[in-house]
């Protein structure tokens, strides 16, 4: 994979029209570190590629990324990965399989449709962290911007700070521990999954109630906190689907024929 | 999509080279928007105005009287300036559909641009004792290039990388926008009015001018009717959160302030850094990166948030 370049004419301007992978990373075993400063957003990820793919390095570090965009995403197996900065939008996302570490910050879709893997995000996040999360745990041990987890379908996010509007946006199932405020609208339009909240809530949103505390939300909560080592969990309080716009289970007109 | 940026120095009137650090910000989110690049800088503010022009378009059509046309555009306003007893110092035409005047004045500003604008096909891009908007087709450092932006030494600024979505991709809706005939306030935004062409009628009815067609035009004229009734910069960025309808992230700026305004679905992104000495903020934290280069901490306002600095 010396090169991925296939674009040859760019009329505004944006396209990255060199794709070689500049193979300037220290490698030292299944160790290697990488010194993203000078390298444009699409080197990074094909250097990344090739120390993951090609040289069977499991532990890569990136230094400044300096939160340039889409770093890091569609790692497809098992690694660690940190970044020593920022990742601005779309950071490490459709991945399978990685733990990463970020020293720093991330922008908006952090861990976009993560299938499975570990994310934690030392700093803040802006919105949509988690979007579509299929699987894994995404941490992020300042705030997050709105629409934490919007389309959620799996996996657990997992939030030390405040929340803005619409979290859990219609989620569909896994799991958000909320340690801090949530904003307006919180699991609003949710099918299914479970929503834990520390703090104030500004409102909820429709179709999200709030729903008893059991022995196995505990164990979660606390397991996950013990793992991350986070100490012991605030008091929490547990929201989910009132159900009230749920109607999965009746037929369609047509199918009701057929049963009939 | 559109990149909004935003940066002011807080140590009472210090002189930094905020044209420089605005075109890093914008060159850094030109994948936001390609199609023009707009500054509104702020200098420290002196005894005179300085006012800045618009000819023509730079694509517009430009047939075989362009340059002489252009040629009396510039002699005519030069002279309506006169007649209505303002005293001329500078005139700087860097750029052939362009124009910079630096002048004295001591009668009504709202008339000197009214009877300037008159002048066919120009348009007041700003005026004020310290505001100055610069906005052109291109990148930010072809803009930057253009009007020999790098050098210029102020205190505060916000500029803009728009992708054209409702509107064409000339100057004319080119942001920032001044809130004419208000000096010295400018304001750049990302985002779709909704309520746009109400507002637009409301406001043409009390007697404001409109040049384009652009949403955020609004925006920049609500506010000076505002101001104008006497409520305060913040104030009135608070009362816009009830009043504009949309998704909306938008930065205003006067003399000695900068403001940030967030809708209440928090749906356009806006990441801030709040230092002691400086702060910046932008669409995207790769722009604030590229001017402070040291560890910093950024977060994205919430919802609803309305912000003032004053430097």
């Amino acid at each position: 994979m010396d090169s991925v370049a296939s674009a040859t004419y760019d009329a505004r301007g944006l396209v990255e029209l060199d794709g070689t992978v500049p193979k300037i990373s220290q490698i030292d075993g299944e160790r290697a570190v990488l010194d993203a400063r000078e390298l444009s957003t699409r080197k990074i990820n094909a250097e990344l590629r090739w120390l993951l793919y090609e040289q069977g390095v499991e532990d890569v570090t990136i230094l400044n990324p300096s939160a340039r965009h889409s770093l890091g995403v569609g790692i497809l197996t098992r690694c660690r990965i940190t970044f020593e900065g920022s990742l601005g939008y779309f950071g490490v996302g459709l991945i399978d399989g990685p733990e990463v570490q970020i020293n720093g910050r991330v922008g908006w879709s952090v861990a976009e449709n993560m299938m499975s893997g570990v994310v934690v995000v030392e700093s803040n996040a802006g919105s949509l962290a988690g979007a579509a999360l299929r699987g894994g745990d995404l941490v992020v041990k300042g705030q997050v911007g709105a629409r934490t987890g919007i389309d959620q379908k799996g996996g657990t996010i997992l939030v030390l700070g405040n929340a803005g509007s619409m979290t859990a946006f219609m989620m569909q199932r896994g799991r958000q521990i909320i340690c801090g405020d949530a904003g307006p609208g919180l699991g609003d339009s949710m099918y299914d999954g479970t929503i834990y909240v520390g703090g104030k809530i500004a409102s909820l949103g429709i179709d999200c109630v709030e729903g008893e505390w059991t022995d196995a939300d505990t164990e979660l909560v606390e397991r996950k906190f013990r793992i991350y080592g986070l100490g012991s969990p605030p008091e929490l309080r547990k929201f989910v689907c009132g159900k009230k716009l749920y109607n999965y289970d009746n037929l369609e007109p047509s199918e009701r024929k057929l049963v009939l | 999509m559109c990149g909004i940026a935003g940066i002011i120095y807080r140590d009472d009137g210090g002189a930094h080279e905020v044209g420089r650090d605005m075109t890093r910000m914008l060159q850094a989110m030109k994948h936001r928007g390609p199609d023009s690049s707009g500054y509104a800088l702020y200098r420290p503010t002196s005894e005179g105005y300085v006012m800045h022009v618009k000819l023509a378009e730079a694509n517009g059509n430009q047939d075989f009287e362009f340059t002489e046309r252009l040629r009396r555009q510039r002699s005519d306003i030069e002279s309506r300036m006169k007649s209505l007893g303002a005293r001329i110092g500078k005139v700087d035409g860097r750029t052939e559909h362009a124009m910079t005047v630096t002048f004295e004045h001591d009668g009504d500003l709202k008339q000197l641009a009214d009877y300037v604008e008159d002048v066919r096909g120009v348009e007041v891009l700003s005026l004020g004792r310290s505001l100055e908007i610069v906005k052109d087709l291109g990148d930010a450092e072809t803009v930057a290039g253009d009007y020999g932006l790098d050098g210029f030494v102020g205190t505060h600024a916000i500029g803009h990388a728009r992708m054209a979505t409702e509107s064409d991709v000339d100057i004319a809706n080119a942001h920032p926008y001044w809130a004419y005939p208000f000096p010295d306030v400018a304001v750049v935004h990302n985002g779709q009015l909704t309520n746009y062409h109400q507002w637009r009628r409301r406001l043409e009815r009390t007697g404001h001018r409109f040049q384009s067609d652009c949403d955020s035009e609004v925006i920049a004229v609500y506010l000076a009717e505002r101001m104008a009734n006497g409520d305060s910069l913040e104030d009135a960025m608070r009362r816009s959160l009830a009043d504009l309808d949309g998704v909306f992230t938008y930065l205003c700026v006067t003399e000695d302030a900068l403001g940030v305004a967030k809708d209440e679905l928090g749906a356009k992104p806006l990441v801030l850094y709040e230092g002691d000495d400086i702060v910046a903020l932008a669409s995207e934290e790769i722009a604030i990166r590229k001017v402070i280069d040291r560890e910093i901490e950024t977060y994205d306002p919430y919802e609803g948030a309305v912000m003032v600095w004053t430097r």
